[in-house]
């Protein structure tokens, strides 16, 4: 079907473009099947920005525009960064074009962001003329070797017959077992090269890579068998359980076991936060039940999440009273951090319904009340007081909680890093999976912005709330172009401590007040935001927060909602850095 | 001493892999980035058209050595990965010995040079001889202190060489591999040599 060349609407899968192929042979520009592989793999959105070595492909999206959407970004970090939205919102791959030199080194931050979240992304940059390749020729970097570490995959086609291959190696390296971002560069002659193309194959197989992993039966069975002993289990699921797309999965496993369970930042949604076996966020800045009983559980369930330091605190005070059943997709999370009693690899989507057959029907409720216990104790020493203060100014919770009750948990909340970050994951409430997209693993500051934009369109019938600090906001802040541009409906909720607040909070508790470069100046970004067409409201006091946030939610288009909220708060309860999980503080 | 310090050894981690531009690269980052030093590498194709291997040998702790070779494996590109103490392989290196030819042949007996330990001379000229022996470091290293007072003019090892004892397992799925998918050819850049031949702009 790609081959036609009259527009068509784009298949929705690969499957359903190989089934439909015509075995004719064509030809083409390596630009034009560069597209038509996107077209093939179910693309319908890019993120990208031109330059001299990818304007053969430009040139050849200009007779795509009816089949590819293209959105310009204002920066290529911002472009990645959307294409992580994308794909984080959608389940599908996200897709970047840059041009080689400057444009490729641009998307250097996204990639690492993506590598250790688990992303599945495209990007596509161009790279010089293959004869002018180590030459040091105008905008060539070796963006090869320079992303070889932040990416699953990469390569460089140099030749326009390679293409087809490499791109559908790349989608099926991209989102298969762990996902992850791959990198295709691509040389300006083998762009503009024309040579016959067969029809696209997608790639099922390649022999060196084992995407999914056989699961073994007896280790799923001995991980029955030690969870139908416990008298204290304690589930902690990651962002394995969306990757996977296993949520039932999750959901019939948790309730057939009756296990509470707990998540990461990076898991959250995947069970609505409201469930009554879901006892909340797990590290630093995590609940407090979770982290202090993963000191006190028998049976310990570590579900696609990879025990990150964030998470486990001082590994040498980590559950070391508990039994640790570990599942996971890639074998070398497994003993990575924590070492594991019983290993169980595979999808979860595939081992959880094993392991919940095999489990007995049970309930726990004296260990249960143990959660709700120090769940009062934690109300009453910090989330009374963040969710309605009774001080003059505004707390982040508070906004968060108001937002809450007019969204009713439907919004996907995009959160940037800081304080505001961890105030957001820890109070939304989410009703549905993939409603949580933040940075987890690198706390990248500038990805809200450009995230959230990419999140609609990966979503469009979604609303799509960003939450992104003074700080934060100002990394990425060219992108209000973007949106302009585009007319994508994006909400943006700045929350305003006209300081570095996480840096800052650190400076306060570690290091004697001594604030050191913290306090950052904005400008006005209302009128920042008018400037780009985006309607825009500050607000500075409680009884204007709600109609201010319910204006937001109905503006019909984009909006940017800046809430002044206390200059000098801080985000507790908090593990502090070099103690153990059960030395949470609360104060 | 640390008990980790006491627990380190000499492990031969053997990767079959794709033929690939970059792939070192790859792997070796894996061994950067935990600041692990590289005693010893070799590549070299198998026994398997396509396939290649590489010989690493690091001084590590048995569970650092673990996590490297699921790392390593974890590359697309890399088919399978062991790691196994010295004695479970079976190894070698080659050194070469260059010493002048007036000195060895004046004042040492050549020939019983050659028959202790069991070298063989590659190149014997006026100016200079060549030595060659083949063996673990311990026998490499003794032809080298023998020499050492005979004006040794230069020396060099060659990185090791290792079969594991134990290793018909992969071998079989290796073949099969290969007959169910023979590998590609590594793509060459032959724009490269064609430079002033072609229009830029
Ligand atoms: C790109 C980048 N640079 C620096 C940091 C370090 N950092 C973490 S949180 C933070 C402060 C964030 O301030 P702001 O965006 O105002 O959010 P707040 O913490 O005040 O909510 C900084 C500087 C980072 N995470 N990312």
């Amino acid at each position: 079907m790609y081959l036609n060349s009259q527009p068509q609407p784009a298949p929705t899968s690969a499957e359903t473009a190989v089934a439909t192929a015509e075995s004719i042979t064509r030809t083409l520009s390596g630009a034009e099947a560069t597209l038509h592989a996107l077209l093939a793999e179910g693309v319908d959105t890019v993120f990208g920005y031109p330059g001299g070595a990818i304007i053969p492909i430009y040139d050849a999206l200009y007779d795509f525009k009816e089949q590819l959407n293209h959105v310009l970004v204002r920066h290529e970090q911002g472009g990645i960064h959307a294409a992580q939205g994308y794909a984080r919102s959608s389940g599908k791959v996200g897709v970047v074009f840059a041009t080689s030199g400057p444009g490729a080194t641009n998307l250097v931050t996204g990639l690492a962001d993506a590598l250790i979240d688990s992303t599945p992304l495209v990007c596509i940059t161009g790279q010089v003329f293959a004869h002018l390749l180590g030459t040091d020729a105008f905008q060539e970097t070796d963006i090869i070797n320079i992303t070889t570490p932040i990416t699953k995959w990469n390569h460089q086609v140099t030749d326009a017959s390679e293409i087809p291959e490499a791109l559908a190696k790349a989608f099926y390296i991209a989102r298969s077992g762990r996902p992850g971002p791959v990198l295709i560069d691509i040389t300006k002659n083998a762009q503009m090269q024309k040579a016959d193309f067969a029809p696209y194959q997608p790639c099922t197989h390649i022999r060196s890579y084992r995407p999914r992993p056989l699961v073994r039966s007896e280790y799923v069975a001995q991980a029955a068998a030690l969870i139908n002993q416990a008298k204290r289990p304690l589930v902690l699921w990651g962002q394995g359980v969306l990757l996977g797309q296993a949520e039932q999965e999750f959901k019939q496993f948790i309730e057939k076991s009756g296990i509470p369970a707990a998540w990461t930042i990076l898991g959250a949604g995947a069970l609505p936060t409201g469930h009554p076996l879901n006892v909340g966020m797990l590290g630093m800045h995590g609940n407090y039940g979770p982290n202090v009983l993963t000191n006190e559980c028998d049976v310990l369930i570590a579900i696609g999440m990879r025990f990150d330091d964030r998470v486990t605190g001082r590994l040498d005070k980590y559950a070391r009273q508990a039994q640790v059943i570990h599942l996971d997709i890639d074998p070398t999370e497994i003993d990575k951090n924590v070492k594991a009693n019983v290993p169980v690899w595979g999808d979860c989507k595939e081992t959880l319904p094993l392991l919940t057959e095999l489990l007995e029907a049970r309930t726990y409720p004296e260990w249960r009340q143990r959660f709700q216990d120090h769940d009062a104790e934690e109300i009453a020493a910090v989330i009374q007081d963040e969710l309605f203060p009774t001080s003059d100014e505004l707390t982040m919770g508070e906004v968060i909680q108001q937002l809450n009750e007019l969204t009713q948990g439907e919004a996907i909340i995009v959160t940037d890093v800081g304080q505001h970050q961890m105030v957001a994951c820890r109070y939304a409430k989410l009703n549905h999976t993939r409603s949580n997209i933040t940075s987890g693993g690198l706390g990248t500051m500038g990805f809200a912005l450009p995230a959230a934009i990419g999140a609609k369109y990966g979503a469009p019938e979604r609303t799509v709330v960003a939450v992104i600090g003074d700080g934060g906001i100002q990394m990425t802040i060219q992108e209000l172009g973007t949106i302009m541009q585009t007319g994508v409906n994006v909400k943006i909720l700045l929350l305003n401590n006209q300081f570095l607040g996480m840096v800052r909070q650190w400076q306060e508790l570690f290091h004697d007040r001594r604030y050191s470069f913290v306090d950052i100046a904005s400008p006005d970004y209302v009128t920042v935001a008018s400037g780009y067409s985006i309607a825009g409201l500050r607000v500075d006091s409680r009884p204007d927060l709600q109609a201010a946030l319910r204006e937001m939610l109905e503006h019909p288009g984009s909006f940017l909602l800046e809430v002044m909220v206390t200059r000098e708060n801080n985000i507790f309860p908090m593990v502090p850095q070099g103690c153990g999980v059960g030395e949470i503080r609360l104060k | 001493m640390t008990q980790q310090s006491i627990d380190r050894r000499e492990y031969n981690i053997t990767a079959y892999t794709e033929n690939q531009v970059g792939l070192l690269n790859r792997i070796a980052i894996i061994f950067s980035r935990r600041k692990i030093n590289i005693e010893s590498l070799n590549t070299s194709p198998s026994e398997v058209e396509g396939i290649h291997r590489f010989n690493i040998v690091v001084v590590e702790t048995e569970e650092v050595v673990r996590k490297i070779a699921r790392q390593i494996e974890k590359q697309v590109e890399v088919l399978k990965v062991y790691f196994n103490p010295n004695e479970d392989v079976i190894w070698q290196e080659m050194a070469l010995y260059k010493v002048p030819t007036d000195v060895i042949a004046e004042r040492a007996l050549v020939e019983r040079l050659l028959r202790e330990h069991g070298a063989r001379a590659v190149v014997i000229r006026k100016d200079y001889t060549v030595f060659e022996t083949t063996g673990h470091r311990e026998e490499t290293d003794k032809l080298l202190t023998v020499l050492q007072p005979y004006g040794l003019i230069e020396f060099v090892r060659s990185a090791r060489i290792a079969i594991i004892k134990n290793s018909q397992g992969f071998h079989h799925q290796l073949r099969e591999f290969e007959r169910i998918e023979p590998s590609h050819e590594v793509s060459e850049n032959d724009y490269l040599n064609s430079r002033d031949k072609v229009f830029t702009m």
